[in-house]
């Protein structure tokens, strides 16, 4: 069931989105006529089994790929409209990053890594700022350790801190405790959404882990590309 | 934010990481590669050509049948240049019992400019170098000499009017040919001298020398003035022009290390892009990182650029350092080889190394590059998101467009560098597509092998593209190689067997019809190998085509030389077999129709005659024309009796002509000498050996020079394997763990690793083996003129030595992801 209604203080709206790619068997539907909308500080979670489209969907709704069909408008600009280089300019203004496998470059250590998106978007003390938002969240002994010193749950502190340092508008986290074990997933979430609590962040997850999407506000499902739910979360 | 900045941050925080190490070292192998080969070759070229200066005496000799104006003279002074006189002429010298014919070379007192004179206190001494030239009143002369006068030394001989103390043996002048004019034997004697003697009368047959030496440029402006100021009958040598034979040599030593040096940049370039593709790989990850934080794609860009800038600036550094310590090295090592006074290497190495790396860079980096900087930001969420290559016709074209123009720049022989483009280019299309076959076909065969084998050849298949362009990587390093051992075994076999046992080390000269049968005897009864006697007849060119030879106009100044001179002619049945024919045919062995001749290949194309023309002769004044029937080729280096123009029997043979003869004689034999000498005073007995030795020790540098340039290539080739190998070391290190965590034997793990890497090498090395051969023909035939020999085992050698050279390299690179325990491969992974 596909839900499209206009919101109030809308920051994303994707109007019949459409992902078809050619594989050596064919044309292959990632994703079918996807219509949704997000409001500011919302905190979703797209779920679905693997395969669903989970990943293509957040990848394009980061400006991260275009769609085969469809709009997808972000902060009244739409993305599909645009080139690759004006879409970074958008993600790096509005845009956070969380992955499941970090992606933290292993030459640079952990505040480097922190400073890196800002050093990228040319924000003013990055080392500071990200000095500050590491000791924020009890990485202080850490900063200077390289990726391969620290444990996965450091690991994905350091990929947060990362995501946070340049105070997105929105969020994106690809299954981020997926590399990790329950109770260090747990802390992860907790400082994720205490971070995007103080931040007004607008937080948009892929997940597998049900308890994970219990804490959004909204959840999406997603079924071989199709959107098959869109519903508000009871707490 | 600003791009150099952040891309020199960026350039210092992953220095240390492998993929930049990687490829500043192919960097610094291309450049050291270049710079330490380049300046090797340069020295090695000049020590040589030093070395052949000494052939002249000198760096620079005009001949003329005039005496030399003073003019001449004075303006070499002017100019800083050495000079040095020589007066060259035959005449009969006198003992108080006998008489003999000698050629008197008088010099003035800086001869000679270049090379030294050698001299023995008498027969039996030994001989030792001097540094001046004999007294006004003392004569050095050649050892048959004494015994044809029957003199020894220190008593008188009479040269015209003038009596002369013979005061020592001339064992050896540097500018002693082996034309058979100056196989004379000489008398060494103070030009101060010569006026007394009288000999010098107009009309006298005298070779007027003026030596030059000094600085290569001013010998080079000097030659250049002259060569609008001389007379046609005057002659400007150099070095070059000095002797077939080490000229020859030279020109071989030149175009090998010519060839080294191709060789050395194609393998850096390989290395090059070997490296840049794993460095694209390495970064795929953190440019769609970067991308995904909101990085444009100018900026990706750039900010590579100016890494890739900066790995170049450390690569150039390190790399001309490292070129620049064992250029040295080698250097210090080979001081005795090489002559001192050579400029040593400075600010020219580090220009050529910034040359080679801002031109071999971009060159094979490029397109691992663009492919780099187009990474979607995507990748960030799907590994398996990969930028689309650029076209392989587009990246070839720009490595061989950017190969190119670097190795024209450095090798300006259009010939070669053709051969090696264009040879080189076919073999990586073939490498390519034999290695997409493989990939496609080993898929199939798998299923019969071994569980180790067939994970191995399933990986060949698997990797697809990654495979074939590693087959190209080690197929061309292969063929590099295997073709310069190729030329250089050819080489060295070829000069080996030049100067090799049993080459000619006298020469038997004036021997007179009736003296050939007792010769003949006194070698027999030594065990010597009874000699040919070749007949030798001294003539005058008159007339090409019935115009005069002194009216004709010569396409070259040696045609004119060469018509105009007093010829040796001589006539045969059979053609010298050290001769081949290249235009015409010889004639048949009982021919007796009209005068024919057969001329050598250089003297037809500097006189501009052709097959049929028509040539007249003076001889002991009669004349007779001969048709030209065969245009040979001669092999100089045989060290046998040879002539550019030879008749047929019938044509020559009533004219009274002496006889010629080589010989050789063992080291230490003089009993033969000493008897042929006494027996029959009137022959000359010329001793080549240290004519032979001066050849010799020219060849034998040149030979380890090839060694030591063939030996850094070496270096360079191997070093391009191992960065094939570690282009895909990550992947491999990964799989290994993988396979072991599941449980695969260690040794398995190396059987599945060696079965991908010896059919990649299997793959590799036939081609290579069949396309270096078929390269070595080419480059030997058409520009060393030498008779390639196909060699079986050589090609064997070649397949087998892909195959563990490959694997070797493999096993090396991949033992430290085999032998590591797997969980840290798979944790870091």
């Amino acid at each position: 069931m596909n839900s499209f209604s206009p919101k109030k203080d809308s920051l994303f709206k994707l109007k019949n989105v459409n992902k078809i790619v050619t594989s050596p068997e064919g044309m292959l539907t990632i994703l079918s006529d996807i219509s949704f909308e997000i409001s500011r500080g919302e905190t979703i979670a797209i779920v679905g089994a693997s395969g669903a489209g989970k990943s293509t969907l957040l990848g394009l709704m980061a400006g991260l790929d275009k769609p085969s069909g469809g709009e997808i408008i972000l902060n009244n600009n739409n993305l599909v409209a645009l080139n690759e280089d004006q879409r970074a300019e958008i993600r790096a203004n509005n845009i956070g990053f969380v992955f499941q496998s970090f992606h933290l470059i292993p030459s640079l250590n952990a505040i480097e890594n922190v400073m890196f998106p800002l050093e990228l978007s040319g924000k003013e003390n990055a080392r500071h700022r990200a000095s500050e938002i590491l000791q924020g969240m009890g990485m202080k002994d850490r900063v200077t350790h390289y990726p391969h010193q620290l444990s996965g749950g450091e690991k994905q502190r350091v990929a947060i801190a990362r995501a946070f340092a340049g105070e997105p508008s929105v969020l994106f986290a690809d299954e981020p405790t997926g590399n990790l074990d329950a109770k260090t997933g747990k802390n992860i979430i907790e400082t994720m959404f205490a971070l995007n609590k103080t931040s007004s962040t607008t937080l948009i997850l892929v997940t597998h882990d049900k308890k994970l999407a219990e804490m959004c506000d909204r959840e999406i499902l997603l079924e071989a590309g199709k959107l098959v739910s869109d519903k508000a979360i009871q707490k | 934010m600003n791009t150099i900045r952040f891309a020199s941050k960026a350039f210092f925080r992953q220095v240390r990481s492998g993929e930049v190490i990687v490829m500043i070292s192919a960097i610094a192998m291309a450049v050291a590669s270049l710079t330490a080969v380049g300046f090797l070759t340069d020295r090695i070229s000049l020590s040589i050509e030093k070395q052949a200066n000494e052939l002249l005496a000198a760096d620079l000799r005009i001949r003329s049948p005039e005496p030399i104006p003073s003019g001449w003279v004075d303006e070499a002074s002017s100019m800083g240049l050495d000079t040095a006189i020589s007066q060259s002429f035959p005449t009969v010298i006198y003992s108080s019992e006998n008489s003999g014919l000698a050629r008197i070379k008088a010099v003035s007192s800086k001869y000679p400019l270049r090379g030294q004179v050698r001299i023995a206190n008498d027969q039996l001494s030994d001989e030792y170098p001097v540094k001046k030239i004999p007294n006004e009143n003392e004569i050095w002369l050649d050892e048959s000499l004494l015994y044809r006068l029957n003199i020894e030394v220190g008593d008188s001989i009479s040269i015209g009017n003038s009596e002369f103390t013979a005061s020592a043996v001339l064992k050896y002048r540097p500018d002693q040919s082996i034309g058979f004019a100056s196989l004379s034997p000489t008398i060494l004697m103070n030009i101060e001298s010569l006026p007394a003697t009288g000999l010098i009368t107009q009309g006298s047959r005298v070779n007027y020398s003026l030596l030059i030496a000094g600085e290569d440029d001013v010998v080079e402006s000097y030659s250049q003035l002259m060569e609008d100021i001389i007379p046609n009958s005057a002659r400007i040598s150099d070095p070059s022009d000095s002797s077939e034979r080490t000229n020859q040599a030279i020109n071989r030593a030149k175009q090998f290390l010519s060839l080294t040096i191709i060789i050395s940049v194609f393998l850096s370039g390989i290395a090059i892009a070997m490296s840049a593709r794993r460095f694209m790989k390495k970064r795929m990850d953190m440019v769609a990182l970067m991308k995904s934080f909101g990085a444009q794609k100018r900026f990706v860009l750039n900010t590579i650029v100016i890494q890739l800038g900066m790995i170049g600036v450390v690569g150039v550094f390190f790399g001309s350092l490292f070129g620049f310590l064992v250029e040295g090295i080698i250097s210090n090592l080979l001081t005795d080889l090489f002559v001192s006074d050579l400029p040593k290497p400075g600010f020219k190495t580090l220009m050529i190394g910034m040359l080679a790396a801002l031109i071999l860079l971009p060159g094979f980096a490029f397109s691992s590059l663009l492919q780099l900087s187009n990474t979607s930001p995507m990748r960030v969420l799907r590994k398996n998101v990969n930028p689309s290559p650029p076209s392989e016709i587009i990246v070839g074209t720009i490595a061989l467009i950017s190969l190119s123009v670097l190795l024209y720049y450095f090798v300006r022989d259009i010939t070669l560098l053709s051969i090696i483009v264009s040879g080189m280019s076919v073999i990586s299309v073939l490498l390519f597509y034999l290695g997409q076959f493989m990939a496609k076909t080993l898929g199939q065969l798998r299923g019969g092998a071994g569980a180790s084998w067939r994970y191995g050849l399933a990986n060949v298949s698997r990797r697809g593209k990654d495979s074939a362009i590693q087959i190209v990587a080690f197929g061309l390093a292969l063929t590099a190689l295997l073709l310069l051992t190729f030329i250089r075994t050819d080489l060295l076999t070829e000069w080996k067997k030049a100067l090799g046992e049993g080459t000619p080390n006298y020469f038997l000269i004036n021997i007179q019809p009736s003296q050939k049968e007792g010769i003949k005897e006194i070698l027999e009864s030594s065990d010597s190998v009874a000699p040919d006697f070749v007949p030798l007849i001294r003539a005058r060119m008159t007339e090409i085509n019935g115009e005069s030879v002194q009216e004709r106009v010569y396409p070259e100044e040696r045609g004119s030389w060469l018509a105009n001179r007093e010829a040796n002619l001589s006539f045969a049945k059979k053609m010298n077999p050290n001769n081949k024919i290249i235009d015409g045919t010889w004639w048949e062995e009982n021919y007796d129709g009209s005068p024919l001749v057969s001329i050598e290949e250089s003297a037809a194309d500097d006189m501009g005659v052709k097959i049929g023309d028509d040539l007249t002769f003076l001889i002991a004044g009669e004349k007779i024309t001969a048709k030209i029937s065969s245009i040979r080729e001669v092999d100089w280096n045989s060290f046998s009796p040879n002539f550019f123009l030879v008749f047929s029997e019938r044509a020559l043979e009533s004219f009274p002509a002496s006889f010629i003869s080589s010989m050789y004689i063992e080291e230490g034999d003089t009993g033969v000498l000493r008897e042929l000498q006494i027996n029959y005073p009137t022959v000359s007995v010329v001793d080549l050996d240290p004519i032979l030795e001066q050849v010799r020790q020219i060849i034998e540098k040149i030979s380890i020079a090839i060694q030591i340039v063939f030996l850094f290539t070496l270096i360079a080739g191997v070093t391009v394997l191992f960065s094939a190998v570690h282009s895909t070391i990550d992947e491999r290190r990964f799989e290994s763990a993988l396979l072991r965590a599941v449980g695969m034997k260690k040794k398995n793990v190396l059987i599945s690793l060696l079965s991908e890497f010896s059919a990649i090498g299997l793959a590799a090395g036939v081609l290579a083996a069949t396309g270096s051969s078929i390269l070595a023909w080419q480059i030997a035939s058409r520009l060393f003129e030498i008779t390639y020999i196909f060699n079986l085992s050589l090609w064997v050698l070649g397949i087998s030595s892909g195959i563990g050279l490959v694997c070797g390299f493999g096993y090396l690179a991949s033992r430290k992801a085999i032998e590591s325990p797997p969980i840290n491969v798979l944790r870091n992974n």
